[in-house]
């Protein structure tokens, strides 16, 4: 009697160490989702919106210029943070304002990305802190699932910051 | 027809070995330990001291200590090289956040490291690329700590923390700011 009791335990415990791996390796491999908060993706992405973001790209290292990107914050790692990604490694990043007068222009580390929000307005992103090691991403999003009338694939940027190819 | 049978319970077999062993492996790998050699000298002599010329040392990454980012200084830890993402780079911790260091050849000599960020170093000075040359380190690229050597067998130990004497953090505002909290 106690001999099938332990038997059923212990198969039991294996099934959930065998579908928890399982799960594991779909949210680290495949995607998750994402609940965004904060107002530095409008109008893209509004506050409470629900996202799917695809972890494929990030470890084929496929993770392109104008892609919404999932990241972990470089000042906190526990915090998670979504932006457009403005500029790869090499590029050449103009980081004045559109009021200022002499332009200052940056060039994005290897390794690095520039990240910024479309809210520009309204967004601490790379033009505070810099850019932001590749490895900190996260995944990038691909689709936004909630609420259901915005269902469907993200717009493109509406700042116009993307560098253009620099040959 | 009784080969044919064989065979099939001899796939189907393989296929669920294979669909339990693979992801929990993936799992172990990804949450609990790691295992990796290391090259290179730039932390002789803790690790590797005679270059590869007798095999270079594997270590036992322990990266279920790392979950929630908390190293403690003299750790040495794996982290993803922020020059190379796809690169593990094996350095000692030195310094946290808001620790006050003086740095050795990095673009200004004395540094407060800043908020969730962390000073790393190899034990080799001169021959190794750490935080000297590009900065202080984000915590969300910590990978593992290296809690033991596991090869070559007569270099089996535990990695203990520890930090050179002249390496140590000049002064620490956090810890300083408690200390006047604690004596009023």
């Amino acid at each position: 009697m106690f001999r099938r009791v332990l038997g059923k335990t212990l198969g039991f415990l294996g099934y959930t160490v065998q579908y928890g791996c399982i799960a594991h390796c779909a949210f680290e491999y495949i995607g998750e989702f994402v609940a965004c908060s904060g107002p530095s993706m409008e109008p893209t992405i509004t506050s409470h919106d629900v996202v799917f973001s695809e972890r494929l790209s990030r470890h084929l290292c496929r993770i392109e210029k104008g892609d919404i990107v999932i990241a972990k914050s470089p000042f906190d790692p526990h915090m998670n943070i979504c932006k457009r990604v403005i500029g790869l490694e090499g590029d050449k990043i103009c980081t004045s304002g559109p009021s200022d007068v002499f332009k200052t222009h940056q060039y994005v580390p290897k390794g690095h990305v520039w990240l910024e929000g479309d809210n520009l307005r309204n967004s601490t992103d790379s033009r505070s802190y810099g850019p932001v090691p590749y490895a900190l991403i996260r995944g990038r999003v691909c689709l936004k699932l909630w609420p259901p009338h915005n269902f469907g694939a993200l717009n493109q940027s509406p700042t116009g910051r993307i560098v253009k190819r620099s040959d | 027809m009784a080969q044919a049978g064989a065979g099939r319970r001899y796939v189907r077999a393989f296929v669920s070995g294979f669909f339990v062993a693979v992801p929990v492996t993936v799992t172990v790998l990804d949450r609990f330990a790691y295992v990796a050699r290391v090259e290179g000298a730039s932390m002789q002599p803790s690790l590797n001291p005679e270059g590869n010329v007798t095999g270079s040392d594997v270590v036992l990454l322990n990266r279920w200590s790392v979950r929630n980012y908390q190293v403690r200084r003299g750790d040495i830890v794996s982290v993803l090289s922020p020059k190379n993402p796809q690169q593990k780079i094996i350095k000692r911790v030195i310094a946290l956040e808001g620790d006050f260091i003086k740095t050795l050849g990095y673009k200004n000599r004395y540094l407060k490291v800043p908020d969730g960020h962390f000073w790393i170093e190899g034990d080799h000075h001169g021959h190794s690329l750490d935080s000297n040359s590009f900065g202080p380190v984000s915590l969300g690229l910590v990978h593992g700590r290296a809690s033991h050597i596991i090869w070559p067998p007569n270099r089996w130990q535990r990695i203990e923390p520890s930090i050179p004497p002249e390496r140590m953090p000049l002064l620490n505002w956090h810890a300083d700011a408690t200390e006047d909290e604690e004596k009023d």
